[in-house]
């Protein structure tokens, strides 16, 4: 990765305390001079992973940028969460536009900046573009897809939290296999989401070969920052996906946002890596390698699979392919390739 | 400086003229050749200090403008016919937002049956979005609406489309007086935003807003297109000031002194009714015309006055409300509600068809002598039509319309007009 490795770890947590650091290897949100870029008070469940990655990666971002930073945001949790007005969480420059055109209002803004600063009008400012997984994967793969191949100088992140949790939990495209939501629900002899080809949006976003591609969870707080803060040192476009477990579409308890998430990488489920134009350059490893029925057990969009009569080969349909990303993203460190 | 150059060119010189700061193109014909130009002038450095965006669909196109524009950014892009419907999401949320963004419209048909010639369906499809729309009559009104739009737009915070007629403007070679930079820049001050992305001074622009103020929000929007009722007039008297030509207005008339008689109508195809109107005057026909500048808003009060003299006006329009009849048309019978005028609508030159001095001839004669009826099809091809009407009594599966109608007609191209 691209931070100074920690050798230090609480005993019997995952947890990288601060105050085994050095001060200035402490991450942003220790820092009492964080941004607050979204600040408290706004309407997020309890628990809700989204709040927690937009936290974590604006504030990493506008650190980065030393507060010259202008977000362009997708209609979706995060956007109505944050602002109706008269109120707004947002203490940075903010836009929502519409549901499927974030990436391109960022571009604009972005061919803004470059234009004023050429005109001596206006100081360095960077944009990042944000959004939900349905915003980024379905309705706004166009807009994204647009901005990648031309290279705009945005930051592009998704907030995945396998589906439209904002309008009640329906599918979108980067809702896992077997998963209950609205639309594909617990019903029938192949209940929940299909298994299907997936639409996996990092691996989309490496074909681009654009300068930098991450994805990263909640869970690893110092890994997400250090991808926020690489990215915001190049300029192009970038994409970093996040991981962001939702209590209310997924049945978890409010309390185990951060464990389910560590739960996904742990298991294979979700593969944490960084890539820079096209090729891989660094996986976080899994730690502690776990069975996904592990990760699904505690997730009531899963309980399906765990009823009177438990479906074994559904389960073994999704370790196989937990363990086909371990073996394709190297999950398990170098000894294990 | 005087010019003979194609329409597209021209207002590719004039949106060049007036300092555009980032320009999203995505092809469509027939805008194509002005995103063409544009390119090729930022490219080879005519025009400094702008970015041009290749994107990938009129949607983003309307995007990328939204975002330069609340970056503060002067913003310009243009489109036609199924791109203006594709971009429409954000057409709306472009004129909600307040951004003033001027865009050119090559009016085009819309499809199905895909067609690429010209008619006022497509911008007539969005007359309700928060856009004003201008309408321009030949190459020099439209290269000369563009720099009043940009005014107009920044100074109303309103998003603007000009809309010239595609292909018969676009694409055609006139004589044109390009302004010079001096005198653009005299009439067109820098922009400044009243709402701006900025991280000395942040805001949040387009947050959600509830029943509370939701329907203020909308009359807002509605009494501020009003204000441009007022600002469009005075801004056309300081055109002539620097450019020393009248241009824009919200509406003109030609011989409608002592009319009794009076044709409405938008675009180019107002030159060929008053050719026709020339024509009948010398005949002795007591006929004028008024032509729509401004559609949006809609000038009611103007509409009114010109047309308080006569006994009868009819509405010719390049566009049809389907179940209705027009749409120009219903617009200029509200201005003249309680007046007690004859009112004809007239629906011609869809899809390109053309609209000739002949026909004209016979539709304003009858129309004189009040023989038309409500709604007329303007040299609609009765034949073809019964033909196929018949056929789908006689069969359940007739095949698309469009084939069957085209294999009556026979050889494209040979139709008797």
């Amino acid at each position: 990765m691209s931070f100074q490795p920690i050798k230090f770890y609480q005993t019997g947590t995952f947890t990288v305390g601060n105050r085994l650091l050095a001060p200035e290897e402490r991450s942003v949100q220790a820092s009492a001079k964080r941004f607050n870029s979204i600040n408290s008070g706004h309407r997020a469940c309890q628990g809700c992973g989204e709040a927690l990655g937009a936290r974590y990666a604006i504030d990493a971002a506008m650190e980065a940028t030393q507060g010259r930073l202008i977000a362009a945001n997708a209609t979706g949790c995060l956007e109505v969460f944050s602002t109706p007005y008269p109120e707004t969480s947002w203490q940075i420059p903010w836009i929502h536009s519409l549901f499927g055109n974030t990436a391109a209002v960022a571009s604009g803004i972005a061919a803004a900046q470059k234009v004023k600063m050429k005109k001596g009008e206006r100081r360095n400012i960077r944009v990042v573009a944000q959004g939900g997984d349905g915003g980024t994967t379905d309705i706004g793969f166009g807009c994204l897809s647009g901005m990648f191949e031309r290279n705009d100088d945005v930051l592009y992140i998704c907030y995945d939290n396998g589906g439209y949790m904002n309008t009640g939990v329906q599918r979108s495209s980067a809702t896992p296999p077997a998963a209950r939501t609205s639309t594909t629900p617990a019903a029938g002899a192949e209940p929940g989401n299909v298994f299907g080809q997936g639409k996996y949006l990092p691996a989309i976003a490496l074909a681009h070969e654009i300068p930098y591609v991450a994805t990263a969870t909640v869970a690893d707080l110092r890994d997400l920052e250090a991808k926020v803060r690489r990215a915001m040192e190049i300029r192009g476009a970038r994409y970093i996906h996040i991981l962001v477990p939702c209590p209310l579409g997924w049945g978890t308890a409010a309390s185990d946002t951060v464990r389910m998430a560590r739960l996904a990488k742990e298991t294979g489920v979700f593969p944490v890596f960084e890539a820079e134009y096209g090729e891989i350059k660094s996986v976080l490893a899994i730690r502690h390698r776990l069975p996904v029925e592990d990760y699904l057990k505690p997730q009531k969009r899963y309980a399906h699979l765990f009823g009177k009569t438990p479906r074994i080969d559904v389960i073994a349909r999704l370790q196989a392919l937990a363990d086909r990303n371990i073996r394709k993203y190297g999950l398990l460190g170098k000894e294990a390739n | 400086m005087l010019k003979q150059i194609e329409g597209s060119r021209a207002v590719a010189e004039a949106v060049a003229l007036c300092r555009p700061e980032v320009i999203c193109a995505y092809p469509i014909s027939p805008q194509t050749h002005i995103v063409e130009a544009l390119g090729e002038m930022v490219k080879d450095g005519a025009l400094q200090d702008c970015e041009y965006l290749n994107v990938e669909s009129e949607f983003a196109a309307m995007s990328v403008a939204i975002g330069a524009s609340a970056a503060g950014a002067r913003s310009y892009t243009a489109t036609a016919s199924q791109g203006l419907l594709f971009m429409a999401e954000a057409v709306f949320n472009a004129a909600g937002l307040g951004l003033p963004i001027v865009m050119t419209v090559a009016n085009r048909a819309i499809g199905a049956p895909i067609n690429i010639w010209n008619d006022h369906s497509d911008s007539l499809s969005m007359r309700d979005c928060g856009w004003l729309q201008l309408f321009a009559e030949n190459n020099q009104e439209a290269l000369d609406l563009h720099i009043l739009a940009f005014r107009l737009a920044e100074e109303l915070s309103l998003p603007i489309m000009v809309c010239m007629d595609g292909f018969i403007l676009t694409h055609a070679y006139e004589r044109v007086d390009m302004p010079t930079q001096a005198q653009v820049d005299a009439y067109l001050p820098p922009y400044e935003p009243r709402q701006v992305l900025d991280p000395a001074e942040p805001v949040s622009i387009g947050a959600m807003v509830g029943p509370e103020a939701f329907m203020e929000v909308r009359y807002l929007a509605h009494a501020k297109q009003m204000e441009a009722l007022k600002l469009i007039p005075q801004y056309a008297a300081e055109f002539r000031k620097v450019f020393g030509r009248d241009s824009g207005g919200l509406l003109h008339t030609y011989r409608t002194e002592d009319a009794d008689t009076v044709i409405v109508a938008m675009g180019s195809v107002l030159g060929t009714i008053k050719d026709t109107v020339d024509e009948l005057r010398a005949a002795g026909q007591r006929i004028g015309v008024l032509g729509i500048t401004c559609f949006r808003p809609f000038p009611i009060a103007a509409v009114a006055a010109a047309l308080k003299q006569c006994k009868r006006f009819v509405v010719l329009e390049k566009s049809l409300a389907v179940g209705l009849g027009g749409i120009l048309a219903v617009n200029v019978r509200m201005a003249v509600t309680g007046m007690g005028l004859k009112g004809y609508t007239v629906i011609a030159g869809l899809g390109g068809r053309a609209i000739t001095q002949k026909s004209l001839h016979a539709l304003f004669l009858k129309a004189a002598t009040d023989e038309l009826d409500l709604v007329t099809f303007l040299d609609l091809d009765w034949r073809v039509v019964n033909r196929q009407i018949e056929r789908e009594k006689a069969h359940r599966r007739t095949g698309p319309v469009a084939e069957a109608l085209l294999r009556d007609v026979g050889v494209v191209g040979v139709r008797n007009y």
